[in-house]
């Protein structure tokens, strides 16, 4: 009976990649993986690490399993783990990505002494008054007059944005940066169509609309989800 | 079976008695039978407002801790005969001295008999504010238009947007400026309805007159020459579901050529 091969390596042009298969146990595939590592013994010379990228297929590893794994492979010879990928997820991890990545809509006025907390992207339709208070893990997305605070990225993603049809907040805040509203506001001046996000200096920034296209490519999703 | 409309603001002093009374007076003028309960206990001052003090024997703590039945506490305003009552708070208690639950069962046995139950609620939101909602199926939300007011206003309407017995709040806007408004120094009509965004029940202009008739106990509605008084009537109008228009606040021009267009009806 030929034996199946449980590691293969393979070159390709970003360096080697392992896959292994997923068919076996993971007491197996640890004994291959040794012996591959180990008999495949024409030395490089060169000290220089190798990075290596490993793929297990729909193999499920627990946090543990996967250090040993790239233990294993860090012990021999020059071989660095860049990456571990696997086809699988835990249902929590699924659920909680989904969150994270959903919209979700809103009907309400935020008023005074209200709080709105949200895992994920918030859609309000509607305002947040002077004292209202909006908090989501994602970005936030106003289609009213935004008077109160909002908080995007509360989990401590720099990268969110809050947009708002009117923008008069009394303070932003996204991840850990704060801004508060100027003093002295013109009255006259037009806050419309506006959104901001931490520009590369850490600051937050206010700006039309129309620059996240640029600033935040990734804002454009086509399937919701994963 | 009446209606119990609680009148309610979170800021003091914006003219919430003075509202209570009024509406509740313009009603009578209606026709309808009204009872005013004043909820402000320790601080009561709705039966000064109407100028019943003096005849106060029971008050609303007696009535809740059952020292006496509901009508002895009912002091009748002889001015609409059989059309007025008012149930008085209590000076010597406060306001723990009530359970939302109390309330409840007093303003459903007050709907019994009367068409309208006006509740006049204490500032702020904590028992007070809890007792006289608890009853109520609808609010009237009174601000002026200052930025303060119209803050607590808008938590006010949050907080009565989460109670599930109260319809949707009405608002009215007291003591409009005219000329402060037009200047831009005082919020505009329109900027503060849209900011709260719910109906607007009324507006009424600032009036020396108010003051004067409150301090001789007499509400002002009672008196038909007075700019307030037709607003007090038409937010009583607009309760009984007629659709009256919204009083114009002398903003227009008193030119000579204005007077021209207005006689040639031009607009």
């Amino acid at each position: 009976m030929k034996k199946t091969q449980n590691v293969t390596i393979k070159g390709t042009k970003d360096g080697l990649t392992l896959h292994l298969s997923d068919t076996c146990s993971y007491d197996e595939l640890k004994k291959e993986l040794d012996r591959k590592l180990s008999n495949s013994s024409r030395v490089q010379e060169e000290q220089q690490l190798l990075s290596v990228k490993v793929k297990v297929g729909n193999r499920y590893l627990t946090k543990e399993q996967a250090e040993e794994l790239k233990d294993l492979i860090r012990q021999k010879r020059n071989l660095i783990v860049d990456d571990l990928e696997t086809n699988v997820i835990t249902k929590e991890e699924a659920e909680r990505l989904r969150q994270e990545t959903e919209i979700v809509p809103v009907a309400k006025v935020i008023r005074s002494g209200q709080v709105l907390e949200i895992t994920g992207d918030l859609l309000l339709v509607g305002d947040v008054n002077p004292g209202g208070t909006v908090k989501a893990t994602g970005n936030i997305f106003i289609m009213g007059a935004l008077k109160g605070i909002a908080h995007a990225g509360s989990g401590g993603n720099k990268e969110a944005v809050i947009a708002a049809s009117v923008m008069k907040p009394s303070q932003l805040r996204i991840s850990d940066c704060i801004n508060r509203a100027p003093e002295e506001v013109p009255e006259d001046e037009n806050r419309v169509m506006e959104c901001a996000y931490i520009s590369d200096n850490q600051q937050i920034v206010v700006d039309r609309l129309q620059v996240l296209m640029k600033k935040r490519p990734s804002l454009t999703r086509f399937e919701g989800g994963l | 079976m009446g209606e119990a409309i609680v009148v309610t603001s979170g800021k003091g002093g914006v003219g919430k008695t003075t509202t209570s009374a009024n509406i509740g007076t313009a009603l009578a003028l209606q026709g309808k039978r009204v009872c005013l309960v004043d909820t402000d206990i320790g601080l009561r001052n709705l039966d000064v407002v109407m100028g019943l003090e003096n005849r106060i024997i029971y008050d609303l703590v007696d009535v809740i801790e059952g020292r006496c039945k509901i009508h002895q506490a009912l002091v009748k305003d002889k001015r609409f005969d059989d059309h007025l009552y008012l149930l008085p708070a209590a000076q010597t208690s406060d306001k723990t001295a009530v359970q939302p639950e109390q309330m409840r069962k007093l303003v459903n046995e007050l709907k019994q008999d009367y068409d309208y139950i006006i509740i006049d609620c204490p500032a702020g939101i904590e028992q007070g504010y809890k007792n006289a909602v608890a009853g109520a199926d609808k609010a009237i939300v009174v601000t002026t238009p200052e930025v303060s007011a119209v803050r607590d206003a808008d938590r006010i309407i949050g907080l009565l947007e989460k109670e599930e017995n109260v319809e949707s709040p009405k608002l009215v806007i007291n003591r409009i400026r005219s000329h402060m408004m037009k200047n831009g120094d005082m919020l505009d009509v329109d900027e503060i309805t849209t900011h709260l965004s719910i109906d607007l029940i009324g507006i009424v202009a600032d009036d020396d007159e108010v003051i004067k008739a409150s301090n001789h106990g007499e509400p002002i509605a009672l008196n038909p020459n007075s700019k307030a008084s037709i607003a007090y009537r038409n937010i009583a109008r607009r309760i009984l579901g007629e659709s009256v228009p919204l009083q114009q606040l002398d903003t227009e021009d008193k030119g000579v050529f204005s007077k021209i267009k207005k006689f040639f009806g031009v607009r």
